[in-house]
């Protein structure tokens, strides 16, 4: 079991290490190749009055003149170690991590990733809470009942909730029950959880059903699909001869079984999520992540974008090697390869 | 009337393509301490005919009727509730085959604790050193090590004693083995086998084991009953069954059933054709497009069923052949064959 993890974490940090290469490449290196100079690629640090010698000055200050291999080790060492920027007028100190500073605002880009955090942070852990429990029930209870009224409905309705985009039934609901109704709060309200609690659910109360109901979807198909295998199993079978309780049989012989799957696609939209969820934070525009992402994009704003890309993928790679170690304990078999 | 009394039972199962007929019109008795073999080919009832007497089909598709006594107790008409409540207590049941039918994410010692506690209100700790017990009764060797492995990690005998030992957890009086050692290996069938005829005898229990191998019911059943195509063909006392059977699909069993003592080069005398559908059955006799002997019986063979009748030996046969004829085909015809072989 400790090789197994041990393992695991190698990977999960060779893995980093692999993303940071390919995001820098993306960025830096790409741009040369098609042709973009280093006086070019400064220009977008100075602003468009420059004159030439300044540009050529920044481009070589900033190390865009230095052999790639040195440029990478230079911003993966700020990440790690922090890094310092000499603007002429005084050293300045970019704490670790450091991602670089904003084109457009100038400050730091990390700080404002940490401000978006806890938005999406919310956004995600609301959803994923009511997606997890809704699917899935939803979708034992199909299986159980399979073929009746209650099945076809929820199946329906999860084939509406995997085909109809966010931004559609996001914008209906804001239409129905804030514009409409005036049940909800419009979009853009985000109050802290630390500030007022039945207020920051209140608020969320619309992204998160929107969203889970979008991810409901798909977990209620692939539980149905499960159970269905699973209870036809053999040893569901032994447990009803034991004399287990149906409720027991089901939950603890046959959904054990089937979560499996469910856990290996959790980490993945989970981690996926917390990188941003760009569509929902739009139609809502909830200052998370995801907005954060959208505005840097616009702005063309390099280090923030690369900032926010690193930042989902950690997400992504440690909510995989969560799952990875979740499963090894849900599923003794895995502990043994 | 005896411990265990199945009285025309009929297991139906209603599909888009007809009724199956899996069990029908089953009776047979069965008292403590006594061993039934019920014998057939895949697809002749006998596994439908088990889970239908711990109720398992009970809340399904299937259509029950007819009727099991246990112990004084009917099962057939009792709630599904009622009949859980038996389940596993005083009626258990060992798989076919150990690997699937053991959950592959809980622990062996889990499984039996969970299978113990579910019948008797006891501590953890209790049920876990009385899991141990078990795994050490059923012969695994250091019981109090092996109760945290996980199914995987043993081998497949070790499994079936495991299996055993989680049916035995609260001493049922009723147990039945599904083709017990057909996942085996045939020198850990004979262990396997041993085993069950000792705990049988040391809990008294009445038992029932399911198989296709003639070989395993010879060395413990008081009683066999051989089935076809969802009905009782032929049903008496072992020797009466081996020594005297008066079913064509008996010889048939008898003589492809593989023998020490037979001369390795010679074939195997296996039964023409396959099981019957057991939702077309043939007309008349279920048996007759198989039956080598189906001419001689006046054409009653495919219009007519054959009842289940007595033999002045005591045993019962479902045949439309005369009686006379049934014996001297096998005294001079069947018996001679197997015999040479």
């Amino acid at each position: 079991m400790l090789t197994y993890i041990i393992r695991r974490l190698i990977g999960a940090i060779a893995m980093l290490i692999v993303i940071s290469m390919v995001t820098f490449g993306i960025f830096f290196v790409v741009p040369q190749w098609a042709g973009s100079s280093p006086e070019a690629m400064a220009s977008r640090y100075v602003g468009r009055a420059a004159t030439p010698e300044t540009v050529h000055l920044v481009a070589q200050k900033l190390g865009f003149y230095d052999p790639v291999i040195v440029q990478y080790g230079r911003f993966a060492k700020g990440i790690v170690a922090g890094a310092e920027y000499d603007y002429g007028a005084g050293v300045e100190q970019c704490p670790a991590p450091c991602f670089g500073y904003s084109f457009i605002s100038g400050q730091p880009v990390w700080p404002d990733l940490l401000d978006r955090m806890p938005v999406t942070f919310s956004l995600a852990i609301g959803a994923a809470l009511l997606w997890v429990l809704g699917g899935v029930s939803v979708g034992v209870i199909s299986a159980l009942r399979r073929g009746t009224f209650f099945d076809r409905l929820s199946m329906g309705t999860a084939l509406a909730g995997v085909s109809l985009p966010i931004f559609f039934t996001g914008m209906l609901s804001l239409v129905v029950f804030s514009y409409g109704l005036g049940w909800t709060p419009p979009g853009g309200s985000w109050t802290d959880f630390t500030e007022n609690p039945a207020q920051w659910a209140f608020n969320l109360l619309l992204p998160w059903i929107t969203l889970a109901f979008l991810f409901a979807a798909t977990y209620a198909r692939l539980t149905r699909a499960g159970m269905l295998e699973t209870m036809g199993e053999d040893y569901v079978r032994t447990a009803r001869a034991k004399g287990l309780s149906e409720r027991d049989v089901v939950v603890k012989h046959g959904l054990r079984a089937a979560l499996t799957p469910i856990l290996t696609l959790f980490g993945i939209d989970f981690g996926l999520l917390i990188g941003g969820a760009v569509l929902t934070e739009t139609t809502y525009t909830l200052p998370g992540l995801g907005q954060f992402a959208i505005l840097a994009i616009r702005n063309q704003d390099l280090p923030q974008v690369m900032g926010v890309v690193l930042f989902a993928a950690c997400f992504v790679v440690v909510a995989s090697l969560i799952v990875d170690l979740l499963y090894a304990w849900v599923d003794p078999r895995v502990r043994l390869s | 009337m005896s411990f265990l009394d199945v009285k025309d039972l009929k297991i139906h199962f209603p599909t888009d393509d007809g009724v199956v007929k899996s069990v029908d019109g089953l009776t047979f008795g069965l008292e403590r301490g006594q061993t039934l073999g019920i014998v057939g080919e895949s697809g002749s009832g006998k596994s439908v005919t088990s889970l239908g007497i711990l109720g398992l089909h009970k809340g399904g598709r299937a259509k029950i009727s007819g009727e099991i006594w246990l112990d004084g107790e009917e099962l057939v008409s009792a709630p599904a509730e009622q009949v859980r409540g038996l389940r596993g207590k005083k009626m258990a049941m060992i798989f076919q085959d150990p690997l699937s039918s053991m959950h592959p994410y809980y622990t062996v010692g889990h499984q039996i604790i969970e299978a113990y506690r579910i019948h008797n209100a006891v501590s953890k700790q209790v049920a876990r050193k009385h899991a141990v017990d078990l795994l050490g009764r059923v012969g695994i060797p250091e019981p109090g090590k092996r109760v945290d492995s996980y199914p995987h990690e043993f081998s497949g005998g070790m499994r079936q004693r495991a299996m055993i030992a989680m049916a035995l957890s609260c001493d049922p009086e009723l147990l039945i083995a599904d083709e017990p050692t057909t996942a085996l290996d045939v020198t850990v069938q004979a262990q396997i086998l041993d085993l069950m005829r000792d705990l049988q005898r040391e809990f008294n229990s009445a038992l029932i084991i399911i198989t296709h191998d003639l070989g395993v019911v010879a060395e413990l059943a008081d009683d066999i009953l051989v089935m076809y195509g969802g009905k009782c063909v032929e049903y008496g006392k072992t020797d009466e069954i081996f020594y005297n059977p008066e079913h064509p699909y008996t010889w048939g069993l008898l003589g492809s059933m593989p023998r020490l003592d037979r001369e390795p080069t010679e074939r195997l005398l296996p039964i023409k054709g396959s099981p019957p559908s057991l939702i077309n059955v043939p007309p008349g006799c279920a048996f007759h497009p198989r039956c080598p002997y189906a001419d001689r019986t006046e054409g009653r063979a495919s219009t007519e069923v054959p009842d289940l009748a007595p033999t002045e030996r005591g045993h019962l046969v479902r045949c439309h052949m005369p009686r006379t004829e049934r014996r001297s085909l096998w005294e001079n015809e069947i018996k001679p064959v197997l015999e040479t072989q």
